[in-house]
């Protein structure tokens, strides 16, 4: 065979680490060339992530497939994130030296303190709902996250990118499964990972992790059938919360190897 | 005259050469496919979901089963991400165990590929010779982790124990003559190393048999090449990667792009194929095998010559070995704390992604401080090529969606996930 025969795009030479290589130029440029269509959001690990307004997402996204300086060619991943839940600890570590901590306990919403923590740290309007995208550029070798927030929490709707990555098609189809999130324009949104009949959406939070419905044989009717769950929900681990100083951004700016 | 209709056609999920359970809708015009749609999910066991009920060492194992011919490269995408997210660094030489295993996970991965692939479109014996190889590789899963398949070897901060100083050995029974056994176990007297280093001086005259039986066969030709072919525009529009992309003539690997752990110390070429059809793709996986038998090589070496450390030293991270738990109060409180709420991670986002053999293997975790990730989301390399299975078997025969099949390295538990 013939090796390293290049034909379309000459790919990028290879950087040290394509995170910190790339990303103060393509910074600069995404402020340069987008300007205010975005909004950076801060991340530890070097990467560059993006929020791009729900209104300005085909926009952005054309830009960032064209422009020269950003030439995504690859819309590697699209993919949906429920916040409902972002923050809320299931156990609260002050208190729970007196009450101890059950198998039995329920998500949230089951004891008054998690329920007040439930309606006062829930997300905002508009911020429950949000769907990712990682976009990835072989001719310049850089990546970048983009974040788009549903301004309707009760019928998410975002635009499709299906005209501009046709990688994206099956992505949002999923991202329709499993989050209920609509996209405005793609040609076919159907299931498709779950299974046929399928009813809610079970990627988000407030969906249970056993489920809503089990089947067996019932062996009078002969057949298969749906019924209500009958096991009972229970938490192994409680998701704890911990203050870290460690990585307290504060703490470590000014002692690097905090 | 009746009138002539499309033919629609079920292929699958329980066809053997839908590799696992993929139900194809054909729309057939005689035996030219005119549409296909790919029902997926009947694997889907909600991966992503479960992992965000559990500590963040409890979900190691899942990731073993996402593509599960190709299991520690799952592994490592996930404990990269999880390593960003704490900012921590594994020793050097846990970085060389898993690019060791890495590798060998590719060349377990492209066996498996090439036999089912040939037995898919009429080669039989390719895939006896493949497993014999397997086998092999298969017994240096077990060597170093315990299990043959899912092995839950890597951990954020590096792997579980460092290589064994023996290999299993093969028992005298009823089902195998003494002396094979003899035979068997003369490999495995040293430790893995040995064996591994074995395989290497072994391995590139078997891949050098697989070629003899294939590349200028002529039935596999004729069942290959110009089939299912992709632009390199459209490649990368339809989001491949991996040997996908590569067929098509784009020189793109993340180990050499954007090279994680010790892969920019390492000397291996990256095949890229010129006509982007089956063909290419098999001539790309097969170069493969054996630039992955030369980093194994390296490793080998490496590791021989450099003994030290295969886990960080960070209380907060690594559990204390069970001695020091004996005497020592302190070591008892974090092993408690780690086995039973595990370690919180400070909150934020990252997307870690590695060259598995299938291609780009990425996970999207979402912390938000806890000892549970907040989102996990893998990005699997065989979902878009799937995706992608419309378009290429388009005007194609029937018989050829079964060599589309074969070529994309198709396993339902990373597309359901």
């Amino acid at each position: 065979m013939s090796a390293e025969v290049p034909t379309g795009v000459e790919p990028a030479a290879p950087a040290a680490i394509a995170g910190e290589d790339s990303g103060p130029d393509l910074a600069q440029s995404i402020a340069r060339e987008l300007g205010d269509r975005v909004t950076a959001v801060p991340n530890h690990c070097g990467e560059l992530s993006y929020e791009v307004p729900a209104d300005r997402l085909l926009e952005v996204a054309g830009m960032l497939r064209d422009g020269p300086e950003f030439k995504f060619e690859i819309c590697a991943d699209v993919c949906g994130v429920d916040y409902l839940q972002y923050g809320l600890a299931e156990w609260k570590t002050v208190a729970a030296t007196a009450s101890g901590f059950s198998r039995g306990v329920s998500r949230v919403g089951a004891s008054s303190e998690t329920i007040d923590d439930a309606l006062t740290a829930r997300p905002p309007a508009g911020r429950r709902f949000a769907v990712v995208y990682h976009l990835l550029s072989i001719a310049l070798n850089q990546r970048v996250r983009l974040r788009v927030f549903c301004a309707d929490d009760e019928q998410p709707i975002v635009d499709s990118v299906t005209a501009i990555w046709a990688s994206a098609d099956w992505y949002e189809r999923e991202t329709f499964d499993l989050f209920g999130i609509l996209f405005r324009g793609h040609p076919d949104l159907r299931r498709l990972l779950t299974d046929y009949g399928f009813i809610g959406h079970p990627f988000r939070k407030d969906f249970p992790i056993s489920g809503n419905v089990e089947v067996r044989y019932d062996p009078e009717k002969r057949r298969v059938i749906y019924q209500p769950v009958t096991i009972d929900p229970r938490i192994l681990v409680p998701k704890v919360i911990r203050h870290d100083n460690r990585y307290d951004p504060q703490l470590t700016a000014t002692k690097p190897n905090g | 005259m009746a009138e002539i209709r499309n033919f629609t056609m079920n292929f699958g999920p329980q066809h053997p050469a839908a590799h696992g359970v993929l139900r194809l809708v054909l729309e057939m015009d005689g035996e030219v496919i005119q549409k296909a749609d790919p029902h997926i999910g009947l694997l889907h066991r909600g991966t992503e979901k479960l992992a965000e009920t559990k500590p963040f060492n409890q979900s190691i194992g899942y990731m073993d089963r996402l593509d599960y011919v190709s299991m520690m490269c799952n592994e490592h995408a996930y404990v990269m991400a999880i390593e960003k997210l704490l900012g921590i660094e594994p020793p050097v030489r846990a970085q060389y165990i898993r690019i060791l295993f890495d590798e060998i996970t590719r060349i377990l991965n492209h066996l498996m590929w090439l036999g089912s692939h040939g037995l898919d479109i009429g080669a039989m014996s390719v895939f006896l010779y493949c497993f014999r190889e397997r086998e092999d590789l298969m017994d240096c899963y077990e060597a170093v982790s315990g299990t043959r398949m899912h092995a839950t070897y890597y951990r954020p901060g590096g792997v579980y124990r460092d290589l064994p100083d023996t290999m299993p050995q093969y028992q005298y029974s009823q089902w195998r003559s003494n002396k094979d056994v003899d035979r068997l176990n003369e490999r495995r007297s040293g430790g893995l190393l040995d064996f591994i280093a074995d395989f290497t001086r072994r391995f590139p005259a078997c891949v050098d048999e697989y070629e003899t039986l294939l590349t200028d066969n002529r039935i596999w030709k004729q069942r290959t090449v110009n089939i299912g072919v992709v632009t390199p525009e459209r490649a990368m529009q339809l989001g491949f990667s991996g040997p996908m992309l590569r067929g098509s003539g784009i020189e793109w690997d993340l180990r050499k792009k954007q090279p994680y752990d010790v892969y920019d110390r390492l000397d291996f070429d990256i095949p890229v194929g010129v006509n982007g059809d089956c063909y290419d793709r098999y001539l790309v996986r097969i170069e493969e095998m054996r630039q992955s038998n030369r980093i194994v090589e390296q490793c080998v070496a490496w590791l021989r010559a450099n003994p030290g450390p295969v886990m960080i030293d960070d209380r907060k991270v690594r559990p204390p070995r069970r001695e020091e738990m004996k005497g020592d109060m302190e070591s008892l409180i974090h092993h408690f704390k780690l086995m039973t709420e595990g370690y919180s991670v400070p909150e934020g986002e990252v997307y870690a992604a590695v060259e598995a053999p299938k291609g780009e293997l990425g996970v999207y975790l979402i912390s938000d401080g806890a000892n549970k990730p907040y989102r996990l989301k893998v990005r699997a390399p065989g979902f878009p090529h799937l995706a992608a299975l419309d378009e290429m078997v388009r005007g194609h025969m029937l018989a050829d969606v079964v060599a589309m099949i074969g070529t994309q390295d198709i396993v339902f538990g990373e597309i359901d996930r």
